[in-house]
């Protein structure tokens, strides 16, 4: 092969594998993307029944209720609307009522969001992200967010510590 | 006192740094050796000042001294010693006060040990380094001073976030970090040889063992982030396609595919120009994944920064840095000599392949990680690219890889053998059948491209140990023939054994426990058992205790095998950290074999209950028993005598700048 050769060689089988990944990268983006909403825009968009997205708000304070076997169900909040949230499991950490959450999953039929994960991701104020840029958008934000969920804290152990310490009282 | 010597060390170091990265350069361009040396002095006193700045920030930490914000944040007088002292680098300031440190260390290194590079070369080299170091210094004075006081000091600390209260964090991020900030002087030496316009096979001698050091700290470093993330986080999951983490992988592969191709460059003199980009590249993404994760643009686990104007400085740095080496390339690449010839099969073509799958596997991580952010930014839509994308794009690209893996080496330079390598690796390729086979007639549930994937990393395992029975020409003489070979092969060769090996063992751990993975979630009472994997284990109770600076919940439960065999005691907990008023799970692990069993807690209920999850994952440990060979294959490369550092000898005498060819 003469040097010319070779390269084409080279140059073609470059091409063929960045073209296969291409093809990857666009085939798994229209397939595997899960989009971002909260509950008025889940009441505004009519987002289908067995739609995977990322539910994001605020947990309702008093909507916290378990069931047998772990079956757990909350609402989810954003100023505007609410939804109602079941889920099958153990809860992150960070988990708390009147603070963020973002929850992965699909409505049901009857309009129930269906979480398979609830997401742990927060930052030290407690607030995901997507549910601050979302809250601040709709005009529920207020400054004070974190100061206050800090506050709180201070004044109260947390509900799982809480809940661990009857147990050993008993 | 102790924090404004820091604060002045610091600010030292950037004055010694803008000496370094402007004096060398003039003393290259008017070939005055004085000046040239000038890099060298600055280096080494650069260094000794950001030491000096750092154990400044450590002592405070140390002595609890409160007066200073960084330490009133995120310290406690409580706190045990050890995360006084990693609590330096569990901070924003702190962390980047560990990057200019390890960047100058770096940088400290090259002027101790680089006597025999050319002059000129060493003056480039130091001189771009301190470019960098001047961006982080200023980065660190105008954005993030670690040392600034507090006017009426509180009491007490408010004390480190408690998932990073452990030893994972000890190790963790001084590793990364040294892989990270070890590619800039690939980068500074890439950007050197732009800048003089000259670049021969002594050039990739030099560069290798610095890259190849880099890359063990990466590797280690990421693996070690890993296991932290499995065990401390409670989910036990090692790997969450996380920005984060794909921020420390896209310098890992990028790296992976450098150290390959400055093989090509050391040995052939070919790829010359590929491997300057991929050293500019490489450091790119470490410059990346700093941004990622410095600049609170991505909320995570990791991400604590959420300070705009840092985001915005980084992001410049990140600009004119990357943008800045690109132009240069653009401009003086095509300057280079072309190399040699080769053949597509051969020696060279396998480690063109290799870089062609590493480097795409990168950009579609890139993608991934990226594409959110820019649809975000230009029409606001919120996505997330999970887990499916990542096995959708980056598994069939890892596939062909693995299969070429054991090929690469069996190939002879210039002009390779393909049929001879097929026909030498036929006891590899009928071990992964084997493999396959027996996997296929003993386990039942499963995907059933496990076993096939399996069976790929058998054949990566058998074909590392071809590749050594082929060089040491094991069973066609004698034993002890072949015994002295052993020990007279170089240790470049057994570091590639190890490493290629290593990449087997790790897909075989993944394989074992995303498949085979069982798990029991449920709630239990004392005296419940659980059923896992045929291991029956039983809560006995829970007890309080009183730890250092939290309270904790301790469940005790007995193991035992199904037949009643006793294992021993697992005792997973649930802390509550007062200060911040947060809790952590700590699960417990058992390690059977390589598999383990863990166990981590959920709320306690009112009437008793509590809600438990138990995983079996078999072969796990596999997982970063690969990474840990890879990177000891790196090591016994590192110290084979050709790369030692101080070794190498320019191929031809050092000229003065010429002008482009």
């Amino acid at each position: 092969m003469t040097r010319r050769q070779r390269r084409l060689t080279m140059i073609g089988g470059s091409l063929a594998v960045l073209a296969i990944a291409a093809a990857l990268v666009l085939k798994a983006l229209s397939d595997s993307i899960v989009f971002f909403s909260t509950p008025v825009m889940v009441t505004e968009k009519h987002i289908p029944a067995g739609k995977r997205f990322r539910l994001g708000g605020l947990v309702e304070k008093g909507s916290l209720v378990r069931g047998d076997n772990l079956a757990i169900t909350f609402k989810v909040g954003d100023g505007s609307a609410t939804l109602p949230v079941a889920y099958k499991g153990i809860l992150p950490d960070l988990f708390r009522e009147g603070q963020g959450v973002v929850a992965e999953g699909a409505l049901d039929s009857s309009g129930v969001f269906r979480a398979d994960t609830v997401l742990a991701k927060h930052d030290e104020t407690y607030m995901p992200k997507e549910v601050a840029d979302a809250l601040k958008k709709q005009g529920h934000w207020k400054d004070d967010y974190g100061e206050k969920s800090h506050a709180a804290e201070a004044g109260q152990p947390a509900p799982g510590a809480a809940g661990a310490a009857r147990g050993a009282t008993q | 006192m102790i924090a404004e010597a820091g604060h002045y060390a610091l600010v030292l170091a950037l004055a010694l740094a803008l000496i370094q990265s402007t004096v060398p350069i003039f003393g290259a361009r008017l070939g005055d050796p004085a000046l040239m040396n000038v890099a060298r002095s600055t280096a080494l006193a650069q260094l000794v000042f950001v030491l000096g700045s750092f154990a400044a920030l450590v002592t405070l930490h140390v002595t609890s001294d409160f007066s200073v914000v960084n330490v009133y944040e995120n310290s406690h007088s409580l706190k045990p010693l050890i995360y006084k002292i990693t609590g330096v680098w569990g901070n924003h300031e702190g962390s980047m006060l560990l990057w200019v440190s390890i960047l100058a260390l770096f940088g400290g290194l090259v002027a101790a040990f680089g006597n025999n590079l050319p002059l000129s070369l060493r003056a480039h080299v130091l001189a771009v380094q301190a470019w960098i170091a001047s961006a982080f210094y200023l980065f660190i004075l105008i954005t993030s001073n670690p040392f600034l006081r507090i006017a009426n000091p509180p009491i007490e600390g408010r004390d480190l976030n408690p998932v990073l209260q452990d030893i994972g964090l000890a190790v963790h991020p001084p590793m990364l970090y040294l892989g990270y900030v070890g590619f800039s002087i690939s980068f500074s030496f890439a950007v050197a040889a732009l800048l003089e316009g000259r670049i021969d096979a002594a050039w990739a001698r030099w560069v290798r063992p610095w890259t190849l050091l880099a890359w063990i700290f990466l590797t280690l470093g990421i693996a070690m982030g890993s296991y932290w993330a499995y065990y401390e986080l409670g989910w036990g999951g090692w790997w969450f396609w996380d920005p984060v983490e794909n921020a420390s992988l896209m310098p890992w592969l990028a790296g992976t595919a450098l150290l390959h191709s400055a093989v090509v460059m050391e040995k052939r003199n070919a790829l010359k120009v590929w491997t300057i980009l991929l050293s500019i590249l490489t450091f790119s993404l470490s410059l990346l994944g700093t941004f990622l994760v410095r600049s609170g643009v991505l909320t995570s686990v990791h991400a604590f920064a959420t300070d705009p104007t840092r985001g915005v400085f980084i992001l410049l740095i990140l600009c004119v840095f990357i943008g800045g080496s690109l132009t240069l390339y653009v401009w003086r690449a095509s300057a280079l000599k072309q190399g040699g010839l080769f053949a597509p099969i051969s020696r060279e073509g396998a480690l063109v392949l290799n870089n062609l799958f590493l480097t795409t596997a990168c950009a579609t991580v890139f993608v991934g990680t990226l594409y959110p952010l820019a649809l975000e930014v230009i029409n606001g839509d919120k996505i997330s690219v999970g887990a499916p994308f990542f096995n959708l794009t980056f598994a069939p690209l890892f596939v062909p890889l693995m299969i070429a893996v054991p090929f690469g080496p069996l190939l002879a330079w210039k002009r390779g053998d393909l049929l001879g390598a097929a026909q030498r690796l036929f006891a590899a390729g009928v071990a992964a059948l084997v493999a396959i086979a027996i996997l296929w007639a003993w386990t039942s549930g499963g995907s059933t491209l496990a076993p096939l994937a399996i069976g790929l990393a058998v054949f990566v395992i058998a074909g590392a140990l071809v590749d050594l029975a082929e060089r040491i020409a094991l069973f066609r003489v004698p034993f002890a023939i072949s015994a002295r070979r052993a020990r007279g092969l170089p240790r470049a060769s057994w570091g590639t054994v190890f490493a290629h090996a290593g990449v087997g063992i790790a897909l075989i751990g993944i394989v074992c426990e995303t498949t085979w993975n069982s798990e029991y979630i449920g709630s239990m009472k004392p005296g419940d058992v659980a059923h896992v994997a045929g291991y029956a284990l039983r809560l006995d109770g829970l007890t309080p205790r009183q730890g250092p600076n939290f309270r904790e919940m301790v469940a005790r439960f007995e193991v035992s095998l199904d037949d009643g065999e006793r294992l021993g005691a697992m005792t997973p907990s649930k802390r509550n950290f007062t200060t911040r008023g947060s809790t952590t799970t700590e699960a417990a692990l058992m390690t059977r074999g390589v598999s383990q069993l863990y166990i981590s807690l959920g709320d306690t209920r009112a009437d008793g209950a509590t809600d438990v999850r138990i995983y079996h994952k078999p072969m796990v440990l596999l997982i970063w028993f690969g990474p840990v060979f890879m990177a000891f294959g790196g090591l016994l490369s590192l110290s084979d005598r050709r790369l030692r550092v101080g070794a190498p000898k320019p191929a031809r005498a050092p000229r003065e700048l010429q002008p482009a060819e």
